[in-house]
């Protein structure tokens, strides 16, 4: 193969992989007015230092293709001290060149940076998010508090809606990014920060905390699915509803331990006892679309892997290690999975 | 026996008595010159080089190694220490690639892989990038400026030691399983009590003060010398680029050091070790004040990385295009400006922590407008390689290199600069591929064409030119190949500082080719520090000016005599190799017998005093340890601080203690 | 012995040391063993034993948690996340007894001070075996007892996030155990 098709067979999969990769967790995703925005700017960026990096090159490769003239001013033909007196005009060509170049480029960020400030007064929908220790705590706020909702992990966004998303932190600072939607903004402790974002597409989205945050910040990211308004404020009423009753004798046996054993000192179940504060709420936990926080798709055999052995997963979660009996995990998952 | 003179003094009227007074004085003053020798046309060649060597070199045997003040002494020191810690830093980073190299690895851990990466930005940043550069400018810049010694060398051996120490502290905790793991700058309230038990954040954090009082030092010491220690005739306008750029950059470092020292010592191990609550949010502290005095000091401290590379790149360019820089006072101007702005550009490193909006957009002009000096800069160094004759050795390849790579990430630093940008791309591999190119393209490159450029100056011997040119194309080739696609992995969302990433999301194809890329660098490194070492022993002989340069430091034997010169070079032009054919002016008079330097005027270099070099003395070195205690002491106890003061206290009075209380007055040579 | 190999011996001597303690200070538990063992009634070892005798030998788990800087932090974090705050405040007592005083009614050795944990004890404090597994109750003994002092201070937390609550622990006064039972005296 020649070299010229050779270096496009491997450029192709790149761009390609790009393209299939960016609706879900990438800058490209292009899936928010905010991130459009990012784009159109880093368009303009990128199409101006461009071309300030090529008149840099071509001075470069001039100056190199002129190194065997005769006539140069240096200290062998005894004109060191001598200029090109075109350099002279040239410097300053240059000069204007790049601060009229760089000052368009600032005037530019200001006003995309202005229009997604106002962005931020026009607000229908707030969240809070309270990062911890590697996971997200989720609470939609609602004017009548009876609709307050609690969930973890994942978010989710009617597409067309300004949402304002609080950011609260309980320990360490984190970093709320969705890339396919909006840049980020830290959770910071002792402050209050707040970001907007208006979804123009509907999709499944991941955001990685953007912030370290200590041993596990590779496994702390948020799943984000912006969906049609009926269908999110359908999926907000379900996740009101309390956990369903078990009916199996195997789920039976599993809640007896869940709501009396060591999960609910830590994790709370709507409409049953348990209503431990310090982790994630697991009312619907079997409706999420990942586990531990983005570190894995939920699916059976992931939560027995979780269930029995987070550590291994996870290591240095806050969640233990309990090292339950092979009869309590099957109990447990199959009570688990029938909280959707 | 009665003086007969005394009774005719006493007997003459009083302004006789006068006039016989002066005269005897006089007549003393003269036999008293006759017995100090002083070089000049009476005391010249072998003998004035045996003179100067008996009063110049340090005592022998392991005491005198630790008590040398001799700047080239302590200048290869710094380097080769610097160049063990880049060795070291860079294999860290060989085993994050590794890790890296596949989605969801298990090869190394979560907590190991926090470790490396601290520990390799630690490093790199405190234990390389600024050492490397103050310990080039120590050897070259007494040298470069004609002169005999660097103002006080004691407290640069000073300097050295408190490094040196520093460095050991960080690196005997790494093999300690001690290393810190809360990344190279550690942000509240993750470094605070309560979420990182322990000692090893109180190790990094004094780690940061032995290397901010080891900076100062050299930065005082650096400054004082550039300004007051110049060969008469060398004015502020005729001074190199070289000693202009680590002017700018020692005043940087007076600055800007002492914000990182107080934030991590002063405010954090206290937070640590007794309780205050500077960071605690819940007691009236601020998480976001670590990040404000700390970026406060780390946006400058990259200039300070970067400027003496600008100087390198000038003195590579002025000799091998064969002219001096095209507008040498635009380098200048450009140079100063640059030092000044980026003390106000560090809020840019904190625009996703939610400020007021209107604030960052001032940081968005200023970072933004801080490309302009450098971007002149890089005008004048092309025009200057436009109307001269490229000479393209291995130097000069370094600066071609440096060029290309530089304002890529110059300009890419332009891009991150806009808030709307930057709140994307912010703490993901965008932003370590930015910092990469403009520390390792900015930086290191220009690094490694100096030693080329000045390993025949330091050891006498020249680095191989094939071996040289092999080393650079893999460098360039494997750096581009590891940190280029890390743009591109950056926008595709992978954030920094993370063990591992999950398959399915585009990043496994950058993130094997940035693997395959640094092992290609770390072999090209590899290779130019096996020329080093080859050439030590096996490179040709050079002379005194193998690149037929301009500037003094070419002006004496290569290596350069313990003394640096025989006789003090006088200078008319900025290129003053080239300007006296053959023969450099001197000026003479200055003692042979005793360490002594000639100290001129800080802007027109006119001789203003014959200043005593100090002798060889322990007391740096037994200071630097009594310092060194006390800092590693207060990791564990805060007792350390005052009990601590007592031997501090009795070292440096002993090394302050006065030498010598008699006057000698002497006439100033005209 | 020449006065070098002495030397040399002595310093190998000296960095050994220096790396087993440091090493246990540092080091992780994240997996501690034993995994996921609940502390069942019968097997916690006797803090009472009428009529003299001695008190039994220290469980081997002590090593890993006692002077462990990460098991104090962990043990700070779920102080405060289990409530513990509600009955013995910061240390200084309310309904529960202080935990900053030399008085341990139940013993103040490390593994003690878990069986109090895991079993409960009379008039209030509640059995947390079951709720929480063997690791986390060792974490909170470690953390207790820094609150009176007993761990070296170079493996204690100054503070906590959060308001403040008290002499910070890397400034409390070395502690001592002392029983109120005359029986162990």
């Amino acid at each position: 193969m020649s070299v010229r098709a050779s270096a496009k067979a491997a450029v192709l999969p790149l761009l390609l992989g790009a393209c299939q990769y960016q609706h879900y967790q990438s800058d490209f995703g292009g899936a928010a007015v905010e991130d459009r925005q990012f784009l159109t700017l880093f368009w303009i960026f990128i199409a101006v230092c461009a071309f300030m990096y090529v008149l840099v090159i071509a001075f470069l490769i001039a100056g190199i293709a002129r190194a065997r003239r005769v006539d140069a001013n240096i200290v062998e033909t005894g004109r060191h001290h001598h200029s090109n007196p075109l350099m002279r005009s040239t410097l300053i060509g240059w000069t204007a060149l790049i601060g009229v170049g760089l000052a368009g480029l600032a005037i530019a960020s200001f006003f995309t940076d202005r229009s997604m400030a106002r962005a931020a007064t026009n607000q229908k929908l707030s969240v809070t998010v309270t990062g911890n220790q590697w996971w997200w705590d989720i609470e939609y706020n609602a004017a009548d508090a009876s609709k307050t909702l609690r969930t973890a992990n994942e978010l989710h966004l009617p597409v067309g809606v300004p949402t304002r998303i609080f950011l609260n932190s309980n320990d360490v600072i984190h970093s709320f990014w969705v890339p396919s939607l909006a840049g980020k903004q830290d959770l910071i402790p002792g402050r209050k920060n707040d970001i907007t974002v208006l979804p123009t597409r509907v999709g499944v989205f991941r955001g990685p905390c953007a912030e370290f945050c200590g041993l596990q910040h590779a496994h702390m990211s948020l799943v984000v699915v912006v969906e049609p308004y009926a269908d999110f404020i359908k999926w907000w009423d379900h996740q009101l509803q309390p956990a369903p009753q078990p009916t199996t004798p195997l789920a039976l046996a599993g809640y007896k331990y869940v709501t009396t054993g060591p999960c609910s000192t830590c994790h709370a179940i709507g409409g049953t006892p348990a209503n431990g504060q310090v982790g994630p709420d697991l009312t619907h936990l079997a409706s999420r679309k990942s586990l531990a926080a983005g570190t894995m798709p939920m699916g059976e055999g992931n939560l027995y892997g979780w269930v029995e052995d987070p550590q291994s997963l996870k290591p240095g979660v806050n969640m233990p290690t309990i090292g339950l009996e092979p009869g309590q995990l099957h109990a447990v998952v199959a009570y688990l999975e029938t909280l959707k | 026996m009665t003086d007969i003179r005394a009774d005719a003094f006493d007997s003459m009227p009083a302004r006789e008595r006068e006039r016989a007074r002066v005269e005897e004085e006089n007549r003393r003053l003269a036999r008293e010159r006759k017995k100090i020798a002083r070089d000049g046309p009476k005391l010249t060649g072998e003998k004035l080089a045996a003179r100067l060597d008996l009063a110049w070199r340090r005592p022998p045997g392991i005491v005198g190694w630790l008590a040398t003040v001799d700047h080239k002494e302590i200048g290869r020191r710094y380097i080769l220490t610097a160049l063990g810690f880049l060795v070291l830093g860079g294999i860290m980073a060989l085993f994050m690639r590794l890790q890296l190299a596949r989605p969801d690895n298990a090869m190394i851990g979560a907590e190991r892989y926090n470790q490396l990466f601290s520990m390799h930005g630690s490093t790199m940043m405190f234990l390389f990038a600024v050492p490397v550069m103050e310990g080039v400018a120590v050897y070259i810049i007494p040298l470069m400026l004609g002169t005999r010694s660097t103002a006080f060398p004691r407290l640069n051996a000073f300097s050295y030691y408190m490094y040196l120490f520093g460095g050991l502290l960080l690196w005997i905790a790494f093999v300690l399983n001690m290393a810190p793991d809360v990344g190279w700058f550690e942000y509240t309230p993750l470094s605070g009590p309560q979420y990182s038990p322990g000692k090893h954040t109180d190790i990094w954090a004094q780690m940061v003060t032995y290397t901010e009082v080891a900076a100062l030092a050299a930065a005082v010491v650096l400054v004082c010398t550039i300004l007051k220690a110049r060969a008469p005739g060398m004015t502020l306008a005729r001074m190199p680029l070289f000693a202009w750029a680590m002017l700018v950059e020692g005043i940087m470092i007076i600055f800007a050091m002492p914000a990182v020292a107080l934030v991590t010592t002063v405010l954090l191990i206290p937070d640590r070790l007794v309780g205050t609550q500077f960071f605690n949010a819940g007691e009236g502290g601020d998480a976001l004040l670590f990040q404000h005095m700390f970026w406060f000091f780390g946006h400058p401290e990259v200039y300070i990385i970067f400027l003496p590379a600008t100087g390198f790149v000038s003195v590579i360019v002025e000799t091998f295009c064969r002219r001096p820089v095209f507008a040498h006072s635009v380098v200048v101007l450009a140079l100063i400006s640059t030092g000044i702005l980026s003390f106000g550009l560090w809020v840019h490193h904190m625009f996703a922590t939610g400020l007021p909006r209107v604030g960052y957009s001032f940081f968005t002009a200023a970072s933004i407008s801080v490309s302009v000096p450098t971007g002149l800069q890089i005008f004048c160094w092309l025009a200057t390689m436009w109307d001269g004759r490229p000479r393209f050795e291995v130097p000069m390849l370094y600066v071609v290199g440096f060029i290309f790579t530089f304002v890529i990430g110059g300009l890419t630093g332009v891009i991150l600069a806009a808030v709307p940008l930057d709140l994307q791309l912010h703490d993901t591999y965008f932003v370590v591929a930015h910092l990469h190119y403009v520390l390792i393209g900015g930086a290191v490159f220009p690094l490694l064409g100096i030693f080329t450029y000045w390993f025949p100056k330091i050891t006498g011997r020249m680095m191989n030119e094939r071996l040289g040119k092999i080393g650079f194309w893999l460098v360039f080739f494997g750096f581009h190949a590891t940190f280029l696609p890390m743009h591109w992995s950056g926008m595709l969302g992978m954030p920094r500082r993370v063990y591992t990433y999950p398959a399915g999301l585009g990043l496994e194809v950058p993130n094997l080719i940035s693997t395959v890329g640094a092992f290609v660098l770390a072999f090209g490194v590899v290779l130019f520090v096996a020329n080093g070492l080859l050439s030590l022993y096996r490179g040709a002989i050079a002379g005194p000016n193998p690149w037929g340069a301009a500037s003094l430091e070419w002006a004496t034997s290569s290596p350069p005599p313990v003394y640096n010169f025989e006789h003090m070079p006088v200078v008319d032009s900025d290129t003053p190799l080239w300007d006296t054919d053959g023969e450099l002016p001197v000026v003479s008079g200055l003692r042979v017998d005793q360490k002594e330097m000639l100290l001129t005027t800080v802007v027109a270099a006119t001789p203003d005093v014959r200043e005593p070099v100090p002798q060889a003395s322990l007391w740096p070195f037994v200071s630097a340890c009594a310092v060194g205690l006390v800092f590693a002491a207060s990791i564990f106890s805060a007792w350390a601080v005052p009990f601590g003061l007592i031997p501090c206290g009795i070292a440096l009075i002993a090394w302050f203690w006065p030498k010598d209380m008699k006057r000698h007055p002497e006439p100033i040579i005209s | 012995m020449s006065s070098r190999f002495r030397a040399s011996c002595i310093l190998l001597l000296a960095a050994a040391a220096l790396t087993v303690s440091a090493c246990n200070r540092e080091e992780h538990h994240s997996r501690a063993k034993p995994i996921g063992e609940n502390i069942p009634a019968g097997a916690s070892p006797p803090t009472i034993f009428p009529g003299g005798g001695s008190p039994p030998p220290l469980d081997a788990r002590a090593a890993l948690y006692d002077n462990n800087a990460n098991a104090i932090g962990k043990g700070q974090q779920l102080f405060i996340q289990m409530n513990c705050v509600g009955c013995h405040s910061h240390g200084g007592g309310g309904m529960g007894p202080p935990l900053i005083d030399d008085q341990w009614r139940y013993g103040g050795r490390i593994d003690q001070i878990a069986t109090t944990i895991a079993v409960g004890r009379p008039n209030g404090m509640p059995a947390w075996r079951g709720k929480l597994t063997a690791d986390q109750i060792w974490d909170l003994a470690a953390y207790v007892r820094s609150l009176s002092g007993l761990p070296s201070k170079d493996a204690v937390s100054s503070r906590s996030e959060g308001m403040s609550a008290g002499t910070p622990q890397t400034l409390t006064p070395h502690g001592e155990i002392y029983n109120s039972d005359s029986a162990q005296q």
